[in-house]
């Protein structure tokens, strides 16, 4: 990233977050059954930003095979509800957490060669639109796959992940802030989870590798660069990033059906921060996490409430009037 | 191949497919009942119990009795997902699928439940909405096809405020309690029931909508756990949505005590998968918990002892009591109904006449294998809700206990409410009102 963008984000952000706090204190000013204090409203912030990692977990895996195909992988959602019911049934069976992850891991490995050779082999060439189709099929049969394997229940998934409330800042804040030590640790998660995913694209062959097949398909495989294998790889990766979100979400709520919904609060983020960009979905999730959390509780009550789900889409498409490709998207410029 | 070849094999393949498709054949006296069930979608983990306890009791019947007086019951589950569109589109398939009229459509779901009402009173079928859909639908002059009891989202309002009136000594002056809300028609039925009482009781009501599916309430319970801090907090959820408020409300300190869920945030599925966080939740209940009672012992002898029966494991828990209270209510109506018609197989209008006269007491209760599973209740022309009341759960980790009395909704003040609600729906869908003197 040029120094001057992030000197912009850098200097940009606290400057917005400051606006948009003044903003609320003014309103409070101005109408007494306005609730606002500083510190609600960082508490509120920090909630929503720990959310937005939880959310760019689901729109890492999205982003992944987008790069590499150009293919809005819809079955991302099932990926997670599928990892994590599998996780679940072999911890159920007995083995250690460690050793259902690894298992696990490889099933997704296994899945993203079976989805290599039956269904995206015979479509190489196809539209773009052909291959997402074929993704809502990838949908439905994992969806309905897990659940005849492991059973329709709500499953728990306890990996001794702390779930207290925690309270920082108590000598400077009355009453201390709170932050919930789950989505803390979902949030350390995160961070090492994208940092893995950068140094394997930065530094490892296949990820150099990828990142050529992301630029461009044809160049890339007359280079010499096997497509198929680029495919596994990618979807094998987007997988082992489904059962970190797996386990995060169904940690958070439980295993159940309703996992593979939370695709739909990455979408916001992916056309945030742009489809091809790991960097965009993470600061993507950031934003519509704070975003969606600081409109609920400021905003919400003055119209009805429960508007978190379509501000953050609101707030997605306003970044599009501005950048189409989103805010980290390539910009894509076409001769006609 | 020439023709007479190809339409020898295509008629021996329309018999082929034929065989195997066709149902297996039924006594022709059979009494037909169309379940309306969710196995699959997001929340399959509430509708499965309840599928097996409705399908489980109706099935018993005919092992353990050999049907309704004689005649065999015949079940057909269609699957909405808890979708209102496959829920009509369920509706129109089953309406004509057995082997007799339909005895009734449960729907299982409010939203599916307003989409049928009318379409049900053009065909002259019977809805039981049993602890949700339309509460004014309790004014029978207005809805001689639909059924509340045992008691309404109104109802069970009203029974929460007089719980917690209760727990503050007697008076809710100066207290603060909060909805949070499954932001969909279900959710928002006990709204006004909670206004009214608010100005009557003195207390302070605030509302929290929740979007569907709900697995994201962390700005709901800021607000509720660190601006707020009401007395109390009531829960009209459904699914995920439940477990998620649990663990929010843990992740905010907000006491479990104080935490109160509609009959529909009140099952296994809405408890367990919160863990710890869970023990102390209270929720109303208007059937008996726990597979205790003489019933189940039938249920595991005539069905899983002969190999047969929806899902043993679900078996006792408090959304397969209530598919299984469902299933009395629609049998029991059947029997009432034989008693006027003769013992065969019923029109849905004969079982409407059985539904609008069924009574079912304490006593027939507990002759029916279910002592004080639920309390008694009694239908007539007018009243669909039959004087119903519910009680308060509480989970303590393992199980659910039975923590209050059996508590009966103000009917005095409800009941107008739900005639006054009725009055203005025949009007403004131009229904004329039978006259019920």
């Amino acid at each position: 990233m040029p120094v001057r963008t992030l000197s912009i984000w850098i200097t940009g952000v606290p400057l917005a977050i400051g606006a948009i706090g003044f903003a609320f204190s003014l309103m409070a000013s101005l109408n007494p059954s306005f609730f606002f204090t500083w510190p609600y409203f960082l508490e509120v912030l920090s909630a929503g930003l720990l959310q937005g990692v939880m959310y760019s977990l689901v729109a890492l895996g999205f982003v992944l095979i987008f790069k590499a195909s150009s293919v809005f992988n819809f079955a991302q959602g099932s990926m997670v509800l599928f990892a994590a019911l599998t996780m679940v049934g072999l911890i159920e069976m007995g083995l250690h957490w460690t050793l259902a992850f690894v298992v696990t891991a490889g099933v997704m490995v296994l899945l993203a060669i079976a989805i290599e050779r039956i269904v995206l082999r015979p479509m190489v060439n196809q539209p773009h639109i052909i291959m997402f189709m074929a993704t809502i099929g990838i949908f439905y049969f994992l969806d309905g796959f897990g659940q005849t394997i492991w059973g329709s229940n709500v499953k728990i998934l306890d990996i001794g992940i702390p779930k207290d409330p925690i309270f920082v800042l108590t000598g400077l804040v009355e009453g201390g802030m709170l932050v919930n030590s789950f989505d803390l640790v979902a949030a350390i998660v995160g961070a090492i989870l994208v940092a893995i995913l950068a140094v394997f694209f930065q530094y490892t062959r296949i990820g150099r590798a990828l990142r050529a097949v992301a630029d461009d398909h044809q160049a890339a495989l007359s280079v010499g660069i096997p497509l198929k294998t680029i495919w596994v790889v990618v979807w094998s990766v987007a997988g082992i990033v489904a059962l970190v979100a797996g386990i995060m979400w169904g940690g958070k709520a439980g295993v159940q059906f309703t996992l593979a919904l939370i695709a739909l609060k990455a979408l916001p983020v992916l056309i945030l921060g742009g489809f091809t960009s790991i960097p965009g979905a993470i600061v993507g999730g950031l934003i519509i996490g704070a975003g969606e959390q600081v409109a609920e509780v400021f905003l919400g009550s003055l119209v009805g409430g429960a508007i978190q789900d379509w501000f953050a889409y609101m707030l997605a498409l306003v970044v599009l009037l501005f950048r189409p490709q989103g805010l980290f998207g390539e910009k894509i410029i076409e001769r006609v | 191949m020439n023709l007479r070849k190809l339409g020898l094999v295509a008629l021996g393949a329309a018999l082929l497919v034929g065989g195997i498709s066709a149902p297996p054949a039924l006594a022709a006296e059979t009494q037909y009942f169309p379940s309306l069930v969710y196995r699959t979608g997001p929340y399959a983990p509430n509708g499965v119990p309840f599928a097996n306890g409705y399908s489980d009791y109706l099935l018993m019947l005919n092992e353990r009795d050999g049907g309704i007086n004689g005649v065999k019951v015949e079940v057909q589950e269609c699957d909405t997902a808890y979708n209102n569109d496959r829920g009509v589109e369920c509706y129109e398939r089953l309406k004509g699928s057995g082997q007799s009229e339909p005895t009734l459509f449960n729907p299982l779901s409010t939203g599916i439940t307003y989409a049928l009402i009318e379409r049900a009173r053009a065909d002259g079928n019977n809805i039981v909405s049993g602890g949700y859909g339309r509460a004014d639908a309790s004014d029978g002059r207005v809805f001689p096809h639909v059924f509340t009891l045992p008691i309404t989202y109104w109802a069970g309002a009203d029974s929460m405020i007089q719980y917690v009136r209760a727990q503050e000594g007697g008076s809710l002056k100066g207290k603060k309690i909060a909805l949070v809300y499954h932001d969909s028609a279900y959710g928002k039925e006990p709204i006004a029931t909670l206004e009214r009482l608010a100005g009557e009781e003195g207390y302070t009501f605030s509302k929290f909508p929740v979007a569907h599916p709900g697995l994201e309430q962390k700005a709901t319970w800021l607000q509720i756990g660190r601006q707020l801090r009401p007395d109390w907090v009531f829960m009209w959820g459904w699914g995920v949505m439940n477990s998620t408020a649990i663990k929010e409300a843990a992740s905010v300190g907000f006491p479990m005590e104080k935490f109160v869920g509609i009959w529909w945030s009140a099952s296994e599925a809405d408890v367990i998968p919160a863990g710890d966080s869970a023990n102390g939740y209270k929720a109303l209940g208007f059937h008996g918990v726990g597979a205790g009672f003489p019933v189940h012992a039938d249920i595991t002898k005539h069905l899983y002892g002969k190999g047969m029966g929806a899902g043993k494991e679900t078996v006792g828990d408090v959304l397969y009591n209530r598919g299984m209270f469902n299933a009395v209510v629609a049998s029991e109506a059947v029997r009432i109904a034989q008693g006027k018609f003769g013992k065969r197989a019923l029109t849905s209008k004969e079982v409407n006449w059985g539904l609008n006269n069924l009574e079912i007491s304490n006593a027939r209760w507990a002759e029916l294998g279910m002592p004080d599973f639920a309390r008694g209740i009694k239908i007539s022309c007018a009243d669909h809700e039959g004087a119903g009341s519910s009680y308060v759960q509480q989970w303590d980790g393992k199980t659910w206990s039975k923590v209050s009395d059996w508590i009966a909704p103000n009917n005095s003040a409800l009941r107008p409410a739900y005639e006054s609600s009725a009055a203005q729906y025949a009007k403004e869908n131009n229904i004329a009102m039978r006259d019920c003197k």
